[in-house]
């Protein structure tokens, strides 16, 4: 009988080209998603070595990281210089190597993570890069997927391989049920949490268990979207029914008899019966409650019932840390988390701008009014979840509310864009990544779902949304 | 891609743990499209205050570390964004070689592609490389990538580990894609093969 293999070794051991005799691996990459921000110097690098694309068909791109989420966005004078510049210089690699391209001015544009699975370019079983962290997404189809830096991107434009050697296998593995009002959002921070936020370096988690599997795809994508804060080259949850019926008729996924042939594969996805775990972190459902971050580290993750921490509660090099993040928050020891006063309410990003996200924060928001002197926005993750959120009504909902209702885009998960905090503004923000400086310069992200997100508008502080159901 | 052989030169202490891309370089330094010109604006938040003014007690702003080409940090460095900005960065204000416990993997591997060396070592030898650190400018370390150590000022040695084959490319400053290419046939075979077992790729 052959060694049982997890989900991570059958998708490595399916895509080596060549393995040579330190155990480098030369990896074929089946899709390759592209945006503005770390691709130009890879253009032209190719450009000077007078390299093709070798894959454009396998090749999307897409702008999101620069794009204003406002009105009048397609004309370039309604951008910042630069920003037009590398949007300019996407439009024209594009065209130039024939990839393709979703522009400002698609209905399909969005944030790269959201698009690729939502146009069926993501699919189980493949290999999925991008010159950005928050790749990891991708995992939640049983696809293989991380982040690159600008080199990689040139490497795999011009190869369709990336150099790489094997990571360990982790199992993060949620059981029970979740209680009411936790969600995929509380699942990944609490796993950050545990395991801090190198828990993760040079493995592939794969996360599974009873409460993963009663996911909807939009929460296995939440979940592995933050696979990268705990440190991970990849998150994965091995595909299934749900997967498949997500996939199904998408515009890119495989019809007919592929579609047939396809599933069939795809039913081999998961780690055998006796597979082999470097390290297994076990959580219990029941245990997770709804959680905020109060530092300036993913890692830094309490249950919104919980107080400020103190730099003593911790150890070794975290104590400096710990105290640093304190006073970049401006919060003190002992104060109850729920008394914590927020200036704006961010509810977008890759990791929760998916229209599942939407349909929970309307849900709290219905009939209610954002506190008054709150900024509150709403970033859709594409443009197709915009147009589907304006369809169902929830777009109205938000309006009615007091929020802002933006284009897609990724906006102010890291502010690249106009979209920014002010020094010393305080967010609520279902993204994921609470560093200085972040949102803006000075500004101070706590991180939480979108239904957290969407109670914490309404009082003006951060909120139990157990409290409003 | 620049070799890297040997280096002696000033180390910087920064023993905060981490040290983010966010921090090496902020978003609004990524709206470049060159590779070069990024280290002026090297951990710009912690560098200079809103008016662009240099704050005086951040390490690389002092008079014994504006030469440093060694940093020595705390654990977990370079998490965060898979930004390469930010080896460009390190790379561009003359900073070679990164020491610390350990490193987040994607940040890790761009320093590879660039030139620059990091080495994780054990806390506690982190710990006596940092107090070295904090000597200044008279305290230079070397680091010698064929033999694979360190040596403090005062002669303490410390060996490291390095992936053989980032070690080789990085010795000869060896170009990964022309590397891959001589490998394009087999490309093209696995390519064939999958294309039969799985055409919807």
């Amino acid at each position: 009988m052959s060694t049982p293999k997890t989900l991570y070794d059958k998708l490595w051991d399916a895509h080596v080209v060549h393995e040579a005799d330190d155990g480098t691996c030369l990896l074929y990459i089946d899709r390759h998603l592209v945006h503005e921000v770390t691709s130009p110097q890879a253009f032209e690098g190719l450009r000077m070595a007078g390299r093709p694309v070798r894959a454009p068909e396998r090749t999307i791109a897409v702008p999101d990281h620069n794009v204003p989420t406002t009105a009048g966005r397609d004309d370039p004078k309604n951008m910042t210089e630069d920003s037009a510049i590398q949007v300019a210089a996407l439009d024209k690699n594009a065209k130039e190597f024939g990839i393709h391209y979703y522009p400002v001015s698609d209905v399909r544009q969005g944030i790269v993570h959201i698009v690729g699975p939502e146009q069926g370019w993501t699919l189980p079983g493949m290999t999925v890069v991008c010159g950005d962290s928050h790749t990891a997404t991708h995992g939640a189809f049983g696809a293989l997927a991380h982040g690159i830096g600008t080199s990689e991107v040139e490497h795999v434009l011009a190869t369709q391989t990336l150099i790489q050697k094997k990571a360990k296998n982790m199992k993060v593995e949620i059981t029970g049920k979740l209680r009411p009002g936790v969600t995929a959002k509380d699942i990944t921070l609490s796993v950050i949490g545990a395991t801090g936020t190198a828990g993760g370096t040079g493995h592939v988690i794969e996360y599974c268990g009873e409460a993963i599997r009663d996911l909807s795809m939009e929460g296995r994508m939440t979940v592995c979207n933050m696979a990268i804060e705990g440190g991970a080259r990849a998150g994965l949850i091995a595909p299934d029914e749900k997967t498949f019926a997500y996939c199904e008729g998408r515009p890119n996924a495989p019809k007919g008899e592929d579609w047939d042939k396809a599933v069939a594969y795809w039913k081999t996805l998961f780690s055998d019966e006796g597979a082999h775990y470097d390290k297994v972190v076990t959580l219990k459902g029941e245990d997770i409650a709804p959680v905020v971050t109060w530092g300036t580290s993913p890692e830094d993750v309490l249950p919104i019932t919980a107080s400020v921490p103190s730099a003593t509660d911790f150890e070794g090099g975290k104590v400096e840390a710990a105290q640093r993040s304190l006073d970049y928050m401006d919060l003190k020891p002992g104060t109850p988390l729920s008394d914590v006063e927020i200036d704006t309410v961010f509810i977008g990003s890759c990791t929760n701008g998916r229209i599942e996200d939407l349909r929970a924060a309307a849900a709290i928001l219905k009939g209610k009014k954002v506190k008054d002197g709150l900024r509150a926005m709403i970033v859709p993750g594409s443009g197709l979840v915009r147009a589907q959120a304006e369809e169902e009504g929830l777009a109205d909902i938000f309006k009615e509310a007091g929020f802002e209702w933006r284009l897609a885009g990724c906006s102010m998960c890291l502010a690249m864009n106009p979209d920014q905090l002010a020094p010393g503004e305080r967010c609520a923000a279902t993204s994921n990544r609470n560093f200085e400086g972040r949102q803006g310069y000075k500004g101070r992200t706590h991180l939480m779902s979108p239904e957290m997100a969407a109670a914490a508008a309404l009082t003006g502080r951060l909120t139990d949304v157990r409290d409003m159901m | 891609m620049d070799k890297f052989e040997k280096l002696t030169g000033i180390a910087a202490p920064m023993p905060l743990v981490n040290i983010d891309t966010d921090m090496i370089i902020p978003k609004n330094f990524l709206k470049t499209i060159k590779r070069s010109g990024l280290g002026v604006n090297l951990f710009d938040e912690m560098r200079y205050d809103r008016e662009g003014n240099e704050i005086a007690d951040f390490v690389l702003n002092k008079p014994q570390y504006r030469e440093t080409e060694i940093l020595v940090a705390g654990d977990n460095f370079g998490c965060g964004s898979s930004r390469e900005h930010a080896p460009w960065a390190i790379k561009d204000f003359g900073i070679r070689c990164v020491i610390a416990p350990s490193f987040a993997d994607i940040f890790y591997n761009n320093c590879f592609k660039n030139g620059i060396l990091p080495i994780a070592l054990p806390q506690e030898q982190v710990d006596v490389l940092m107090r070295d650190a904090e000597k200044g400018s008279n305290a230079r370390m070397e680091i010698d990538l064929e033999a694979q150590t360190i040596t403090s000022s005062d002669g303490d040695v410390f060996t490291f580990e390095v992936d053989e084959f980032k070690k080789h490319c990085l010795l000869n400053g060896l170009d990964d894609i022309g590397l891959t290419m001589e490998n394009v046939d087999t490309i093209t075979t696995f390519e064939n093969d999958v294309l039969t077992d799985r055409p919807w790729i």
